[in-house]
């Protein structure tokens, strides 16, 4: 009867249970005997096709895939041409065999409208199987959809119950918007039906209609509320799905059902139902392992879980129910801990007791501890989602969820890295980081960018330390190798340089890194490279580190071993050598061998940084040839040129971006503020010299200011004793009135002050100004005629002002100083002061020499928020024919159009 | 909801497949082949859950088949597993101990079980007996009006040959 079988049994259930009888059996062998019964009859009219089960026999024994292809393209020609025949005898038949060849891979979709002739026929197993064709192969292209809603609307109708379910079974599982529009109200006319079977079926096609039509979701609500009223679980189950789509999709909806539902309200009906389910004594229709249906209990926690999430009244009215559950609840089973699982999403998402919620998380704690890994698996996800309500209740199972990260199970590492991360604090951050830092090293390749980039967040976040972090994040470099991603060396970087303390630390740890192979390690060794660049001093010649492991005597020749071996690794990435070059040019000036041109390792350099000067890369090659330069022609300017990098201040330029994009207008004064702060701490000495020496004057509205020097000049000592000079200088201004345009009577040190400003735009005054006819449009032009403010001894200094249109708190001076004498003014410095009212931040100079008839440009950007009137005391000096010279002056004559 | 359940041997074959969302029938074959191979790559201590694209997958193994299902984020992962495990005991008690030989021969009424399991991704009946029940009503149907069909002297004949009438 079966000669197929083969002799070993695939049997899924225990021997015991294993029986070979069925009614199904016996009606199998019915419908053979039948069947042979009536080919022997028609072969008179015309050849049977194959039967389905000698196809499959057919196409099994197909040794390779091309014998399986001529089988089934043979098969497949005939099937056409029985379609195209119309037989309809064999219809039946010949689709069945096409949904085989069609689950093979083949393609079958010429059967589609094959399959709506089933359907249209009046016997059911040619409709059964025309269903069965429908939902496998049709797509949802508009013309057979219109064919085959006809068919359904048609069977729909139908007196038989099994053929009305064929169509709601079909309908709900291709159901596309239009022919849900179209049926929609056959469906709801079903949902009403006496039919329990047709009933439960009706409520999953409206479920169906409305997730593909929202709309439509009203005139389902009334034959929804009397669903929940039946014994049939089939309904019940359905019917509690069909709630929950509706209240997820629409907060009316949800509204709705709690305030009315049949004749009770949703949630104690609810309750009372899940009630009985527990309470109830076994009933074998719906057991399954000991628990009472537990597919009708999970979806009643879940609609219960929608109805109480921000109602303190309908989860005050869940939370004895939810209890009952968490607490009665078998669990040795999966059945059991499923629904365990949904009771504790359920507490976690409503308004519940703070008992419940100990209870929940307890559960979830002994799910950790579960050797079944989907429960494992489970108790993860829902912590993760938990942690952020309740990060203490979580935290006591920490080292549990460090255990995890070892799991075979890649979705639980997942999880558990993910948990890890966000459960890390100031307390725990030594302990989960060592944790975490041995997860990064053995992690497979798609956790590496992930967890890097975490463990340098948390790093960033929680560090105990400069030293732990440092040592940490070199950590991150060389556990996730490549991995890292790019912002990290940057961030890295930046904390080397704003932590001088422990330079010392990180160039050796660096060193020690970068000897071994780097090549897959690409950001350490740039941030190696950039920090021996910086700090190689220190590495050679820097005070013995306590640390064990420091190198100890160590060579620049060998350093320039490793560099070389670094700069020729076709395995290193072009910015690697980028940094890497840059590094070396700089080594040239930190060792001491580097300025003596006779040492072997400055003539390595310099062959080095010459080979690139042919580099294939063009940006290696410019590096190579404007490198070259400084070992050739420029050799005096090298070592000021490579001097070390002044430490470095966190910028966040992301948050500016978003900011920016936000509000336009708050970016100006991000920009401003993070423009100013770096020049700001870069010099702090003669800065803080400048405000004091401002903070003298009497001012009547103190408004915050911050006058800044220009620091590359400023930066010697011997500015700062100039600076207090200047304080001196400017305790005698009087600055009472700023807002006035009066001038102050007595200005003791003003020698080259101009007129008065009443008079600066008097048309004859032309002797200081070049007013011509501008002064009329000048409101509209924003740039302001120059002024002569200095002339004496062969050194003549201009001020050209500009207001750029977009700023108008700006004032832009443009300072020329041109030499008229004959002689090379040298150590040429020009310093300006401004009252409080106002910002003043000086740019560099282009030199500090200038040469007979030659000029020197510097730019001073005035920020003049109270629009007051703007005066300046300034101090030149210089080193001219007869020695060192140095000038004070004021000026108060700046036209109004600078400042109002 | 469930959005596709698939069944395969363990050499990859597959033998069932049920879409209960509408995808082109390429796409359908991309995320079944993709599927396969990941599936039948974990290793036996792995969990039964995938997360894979926007969807968690749930997969079981029963003897040589592969039982597989799609479920959206809010679905109970667990749950799923009883739901394929029904489904097992459904064809088991159906073909009397199943084995992947029968739902080969007979795939169309291992898809006509899933239907009176299943509608639109959600479960529809929670009884056992009901889903069989249902099922073997309608086998009874279709061998019914078979044979009113065929009120032919010659099928007659054949059936009385057998005993059947």
């Amino acid at each position: 009867m079966w000669p197929y079988y083969d002799a070993d049994d695939w049997s899924v259930l225990p021997p015991e249970q294993n029986r070979r009888f069925n009614p199904a059996f016996n009606m199998a062998s019915i419908k053979q005997a039948i069947n042979e019964a009536v080919e022997r009859v028609s072969t008179v009219r015309m050849p049977a096709p194959t039967r389905l089960r000698d196809l499959i026999r057919q196409i099994r024994a197909a040794r390779t895939a091309a014998e399986e292809r001529t089988v089934v393209n043979k098969e497949c020609a005939y099937i056409r041409s029985t379609f195209r025949e119309e037989d309809s005898v064999w219809r039946c038949r010949n689709i069945a065999k096409l949904l085989y060849i069609h689950m093979l891979g083949y393609p079958a979709h010429f059967g589609q409208l094959e399959c709506l002739k089933l359907i249209a026929s009046p016997r059911f197993t040619d409709k059964r199987i025309g269903y069965l064709g429908a939902m496998l192969l049709l797509d949802e292209r508009q013309d057979v959809h219109l064919l085959i809603t006809n068919c359904l609307k048609n069977d729909l109708n139908s007196s038989t119950q099994f053929v009305i379910g064929l169509a709601l079974c079909t309908l709900g599982a291709i159901a596309s918007p239009e022919m849900a529009r179209d049926l929609a109200s056959e469906v709801e006319r079903l949902m009403k039906s006496q039919n329990a079977y047709i009933r439960k079926k009706a409520a999953l096609c409206a479920f169906r209609i409305i997730r593909r039509v929202p709309e439509l979701m009203e005139m389902f609500l009334p034959a929804t509320r009397s669903l929940l009223t039946e014994k049939n679980h089939g309904v019940l189950i359905t019917g509690v799905t069909l709630i929950t789509e509706m209240c997820e999709n629409s907060v009316d909806t949800l509204n709705h059902f709690k305030k009315e539902c049949g004749h009770r309200e949703i949630v104690p009906n609810l309750v009372r139902i899940l009630k009985n389910l527990i309470l109830a004594g076994y009933s074998p229709e719906h057991d399954v392992s000991g628990v009472s249906d537990p597919f009708l209990q999970v979806k009643i926690l879940r609609l219960l879980r929608i109805l109480g999430r921000n109602d303190v009244d309908a989860s005050e009215a869940m939370n004895d129910i939810l209890a009952q559950v968490a607490t009665n609840t078998e669990t040795s089973k999966n059945v059991g801990n499923t629904i365990l699982y949904e009771t504790v999403l359920s507490i976690m998402d409503i308004k519940s007791e703070s008992g419940l919620r100990v209870l929940a998380v307890n559960i979830l704690g002994r799910f950790l501890l579960n050797n079944d890994k989907n429960i494992r698996y489970v108790a993860l996800n829902t912590l993760l989602k938990t942690v952020y309500v309740d990060t203490s209740a979580v935290q006591r199972h920490r080292s549990t969820i460090l255990e995890c990260l070892k799991d075979p199970d890649v979705s639980i590492r997942r999880r558990a890295m993910e948990l890890s991360f966000a459960l890390v604090n100031t307390n725990n951050i030594r302990n989960m980081m060592k944790e975490l830092l041995l997860f990064l090293e053995r992690a497979d390749p798609e956790f590496k960018a992930q967890c890097s980039s975490n463990i340098v967040m948390s790093a960033e976040r929680f560090a105990p330390n400069k030293r732990w972090h440092l040592e940490t994040l070199f950590k991150v470099l060389v556990a996730a190798g490549n991995y890292v991603r790019d912002d990290v060396v940057a961030c890295t970087i930046q904390l080397i340089s704003e932590t001088q303390a422990q330079q010392g630390y990180a160039v050796g740890a660096l060193w020690r890194a970068l000897e071994r192979d780097t090549s897959d390690k690409q950001p350490l060794a740039q941030v190696a490279t950039w920090c021996i660049g910086e700090y190689g001093d220190l590495l050679l010649y820097g005070p013995p580190s306590e640390d064990a492991d420091a190198p100890i005597d160590l060579t620049e020749d060998e350093v320039i071993d490793v560099y070389q071996r670094l700069l020729w690794s076709p395995q290193n990435t072009v910015v690697t050598k980028q940094y890497t070059l840059l590094s070396l040019t700089k080594l040239s000036t930190r060792f001491q061998q580097g300025n003596d041109m006779t040492h072997s390792f400055y003539r390595k350099i310099r062959q080095i940084v010459d080979t690139f000067g042919s580099n294939l890369h063009i940006e290696l090659q410019q590096r190579g040839v404007e490198f070259s330069q400084l070992f050739r022609k420029y050799e005096h300017l090298r070592p000021a040129l490579l001097e070390r990098m002044p430490p470095m201040e966190t910028a966040r330029p992301q948050a500016n971006g978003i900011i920016g994009m936000v509000n336009g207008e708050s970016e100006l004064e991000e920009e401003k503020s993070v423009g100013l702060e770096p020049i700001l701490s870069a010099a702090p000495s003669d800065s803080s010299a400048l405000l004091d020496l401002l903070g003298s004057t009497d001012l009547e509205t103190p408004a915050p200011s911050s006058t800044i020097g220009n620091a590359p000049v400023n930066a010697s000592p011997s500015i700062v004793i100039d600076n207090n000079d200047l304080l001196d200088l400017l305790g005698g201004l009087d600055l009472s009135t700023p807002a006035t345009s009066s001038i102050p009577t007595s200005t003791s040190t003003s020698t080259i002050g101009q007129p008065p400003s009443t008079q600066i735009f008097s048309p004859m005054d032309t002797s200081n100004f070049l007013v011509d006819g501008l002064l009329d449009s000048a409101p509209v032009h924003n740039e302001i005629p120059s002024l002569i403010i200095f002339d004496k001894a062969g050194l003549k200094i201009t001020f050209k002002l500009e207001r750029p249109p977009d700023t108008p708190d700006l004032l832009l001076i443009n300072m020329s100083a041109q030499n008229t004498g004959p002689a090379q003014l040298t150590e040429f410095l020009f310093q300006a002061a401004v009252p409080k009212t106002f910002q003043l931040q000086m740019l560099s100079p282009s030199s500090t020499v200038i040469p007979p008839s030659g000029q020197v440009t510097q730019v001073l950007r005035v920020t003049n928020i109270n629009k007051a009137s703007l005066r300046m005391r300034l101090r030149i000096s210089y080193t001219g024919m007869s020695g060192p010279v140095l000038e004070q002056a004021e000026v108060n004559n700046f036209p109004a159009l600078a400042w109002q | 909801m469930m959005q596709f359940m698939l069944l395969f041997s363990r050499q990859g074959k597959l033998r069932l497949q049920k879409w209960y969302v509408a995808h082109p029938d390429k796409l359908k074959k991309k995320i079944t082949r993709e599927l396969i191979t990941t599936i039948l790559a974990r290793k036996p201590k792995m969990s039964s859950f995938l997360e894979w694209k926007d969807v968690k997958v749930v997969y079981k193994r029963y003897a040589s088949l592969y039982f597989c299902c799609a479920i959206e984020q809010n679905d109970n992962e667990l749950l799923t597993l009883e739901i394929i495990h029904r489904y097992v005991e459904l064809l088991d008690k159906y073909f009397g101990s199943v084995c992947e030989l029968d739902i080969i021969f007979n795939f169309e009424k291992a898809y006509f079980i899933l239907d009176e399991l299943l509608v639109g991704g959600e479960i529809q009946e929670t009884s056992k007996k009901n889903v069989l029940k249902a099922i073997a009503a309608q086998d009874l149907l279709q061998e019914l009006v078979f044979v009113s069909l065929w009120k032919d002297e010659a099928v007659e004949g054949a059936l009385r040959e057998i005993g059947l009438l």
